[in-house]
């Protein structure tokens, strides 16, 4: 067992708090995404789940202790950092024994921990070369081997894709969900990605400004996201928002008084190339052709929405089009506080 | 047609830029040869003149090796009085300078290599600063100084000096040398299970071993070459370059080749030696 228990934690840097009294409890062998601009505090929150600073106040607890003041050593955690991190004088096969060294394990259980992790990331191959000798792909996964050979039952990953070019990390991101599967380890992962939070994470935590946003289910926060930021931030094509008078005069009813934001996904918005009920006349700005679907900036009034149509839709440059939202996908938000109704 | 005219057109510019590139790669050359020459002559010059016999030392043009061949001015130069002691107060100074400026420098260099401390930036001014006062002011208050506390002559008090004189660049040096180490590795191994001192003696000192290897010589040959501190600041027990000095003047002219040979040795040995320490022994340091 091993649940994450953050309360209360806050971290101030200078002036700026970089957490500002967070509380997140992350289940036990849950995969928590950690997501948000940079600056958010995301990385301050995973530091202080593994010891590597200190909050000025609050408590972190791993699996019911009370760790808040341990040094990393003894919170029983494995971590992957984005530069890696890897010892560039120990052989790979130091590096991911490097860990169960320390914790002075017998020498055949480290060699059988070392090769079914290598195997795991398919680096058996290389245990005898030094990372220079590595490409920045290998040297990753020798950064993942060596935090899965920890026996830990806590996995904590800084944005550890970051550095990888975009093929590789496609490709990796896909392997480190089944990876992460296949170990059973509470997993806190940080990321400023949203489309890694969204195909990795079992819960995301969107931040801003040292404060959790929201936190739940990928699907959750992608249909039904607590307040514009997060409309906005998750999801590419991010949430169209168009205003409350203009719904409702195409006879989309608000749910309560004062001035209100439709929240609208690219997806959910029918292009019709004639008028129809129910639709917004916008004027087409901007096609562009994306294989699977056209991404279509139109103009309604003056504010800008993003649609997808079909590819095989004719829609040209300054043309008029008809956009029919989905009734059952909007999303009402105040437009004072930002907040979803 | 029209193409074959392109294609001609297109090998000569290719035969110009080749031509243009053989030109740079040459002048690149020219210029490393000009510059070992600057280096190596000099150290030619005295070692050949060095081993010639006294009959010999005049002859123009010289030949390559030392021509007639003869040992006797070395061995008279080792065998004069003095030399080898004041040779031996040398190693002694120049070893108890490194490991003190190395026990003080390095802790200094890490800290301002690792932590943001109030004042970090003024204080890397201040050791800066420390080098821009030229000792000849400093010579004859520190002289007085040694006599007053009566550490006048005496080996160690020079080493103390020769310490106060490499401290500044040792903090630097081994500062930038452990600026080297990204701070993640350290970190890595604290959540792979190691105390902070353990992180250093297993991940840092490793990695900076080149580095520190590295400034010890430099700190080596500084004092081992150091003058003017060893000639005011010592009598009767000097070191080699300060005896030299006080006796070249006197001697002939084969015995300055003889000593300036000799002193040339032991930093011609320690650079071949560490040589490869110079360029990082795994590849760059970080990533």
């Amino acid at each position: 067992m091993a649940e994450i228990q953050l309360n209360n934690i806050v971290k101030t840097y200078g002036k700026v708090r970089a957490t500002d009294d967070i509380s997140l409890t992350t289940k036990d062998r849950e995969f928590m995404v950690l997501l948000g601009p940079s600056g958010c505090g995301k990385t301050t929150l995973l530091r202080a789940i593994a010891g590597l600073d200190q909050p000025d106040s609050g408590s972190v607890l791993i699996g019911g202790k009370d760790v808040t003041f341990e040094p990393p050593r003894k919170r029983n955690i494995a971590m992957v950092f984005q530069s890696y991190a890897v010892f560039p004088h120990l052989s790979v096969y130091d590096n991911i024994a490097f860990g169960l060294q320390m914790k002075h394990m017998a020498k055949d259980e480290i060699a059988k921990r070392v090769k079914s992790s290598a195997e795991l990331l398919r680096i058996q191959d290389y245990l005898d070369r030094f990372p220079a000798q590595l490409s920045g792909g290998q040297r990753q996964r020798v950064a993942v081997a060596r935090a899965l050979a920890m026996p830990s039952e806590v996995l904590l990953m800084d944005e550890p894709l970051s550095n990888l070019d975009a093929l590789l990390r496609l490709d990796m991101r896909a392997e480190l969900k089944r990876l992460c599967h296949d170990v059973n380890a509470t997993t806190v992962y940080v990321t400023h990605d949203q489309v890694e939070a969204l195909s990795l994470g079992d819960r995301i935590a969107v931040m801003k400004n040292g404060k959790i946003l929201q936190c739940d289910s990928p699907l959750v926060v992608y249909d039904n996201p607590a307040d514009m930021f997060v409309g906005g931030f998750i999801g590419n094509p991010p949430m169209n928002f168009i205003s409350g008078g203009r719904m409702e005069a195409a006879g989309y009813p608000a749910p309560k008084n004062g001035r209100l934001m439709a929240g609208i996904r690219a997806e959910n918005i029918e292009p019709h190339t004639q008028a129809a009920t129910g639709a917004l006349e916008s004027r087409v700005v901007v096609v562009e052709p994306l294989g699977s679907h056209n991404l279509i900036t139109a103009r309604v009034g003056d504010e800008i929405v993003k649609v997808s149509a079909h590819p095989d839709m004719r829609i040209d440059h300054d043309q008029t089009i008809w956009l029919k939202p989905e009734p059952r996908k909007i999303r009402w938000m105040d437009a004072e506080t930002g907040k979803a109704i | 047609m029209a193409q074959n005219t392109n294609s001609s057109e297109a090998s000569q510019t290719r035969k110009a830029a080749q031509r243009r590139a053989v030109i740079t790669r040459g002048l690149v050359y020219l210029l490393a040869v000009v510059m070992a020459c600057w280096i190596l002559l000099p150290i030619w010059l005295i070692g050949s003149q060095a081993f010639t016999a006294r009959s010999g030392f005049f002859n123009f043009p010289k030949m390559f090796f030392p021509t007639p061949y003869s040992p006797e001015t070395m061995d008279f130069f080792i065998n004069a009085t003095g030399v080898i002691d004041s040779m031996g107060r040398s190693v002694i100074v120049a070893a108890i300078t490194v490991a003190v400026s190395l026990f003080v420098g390095a802790p200094a260099g890490y800290a301002l290599a690792r932590f943001a401390f109030p004042g970090r930036d003024f204080f890397r001014v201040i050791i800066v600063s420390t080098r821009s006062f030229p000792i000849v002011i400093l010579a004859i208050p520190l002289a007085v100084t040694f006599i007053k506390l009566d550490l006048y002559d005496s080996v160690f008090s020079l080493a103390m000096m020769h310490v106060a004189l490499a401290l500044p660049f040792t903090v630097l040096v081994t500062s930038s040398v452990f600026a080297g180490v990204p701070r993640d590795l350290e970190e890595a191994a604290e959540t792979l299970g190691c105390s902070p001192v353990q992180a250093f003696i297993r991940i840092v000192l490793p990695l900076v071993l080149p580095g520190l290897a590295a400034a010890t010589l430099f700190t080596f040959v500084l004092s081992w070459n150091e003058v003017f501190a060893s000639t005011i600041l010592t009598l009767r027990n000097r070191t080699l370059p300060a005896l030299l000095i006080s006796q070249l003047d006197m001697a002939p002219l084969y015995y300055r080749y003889a000593g300036g040979f000799f002193l040339l040795l032991p930093s011609l040995f320690f650079m071949l030696f560490i040589r490869k320490y110079l360029f990082t022994l795994w590849g760059r340091v970080s990533r």
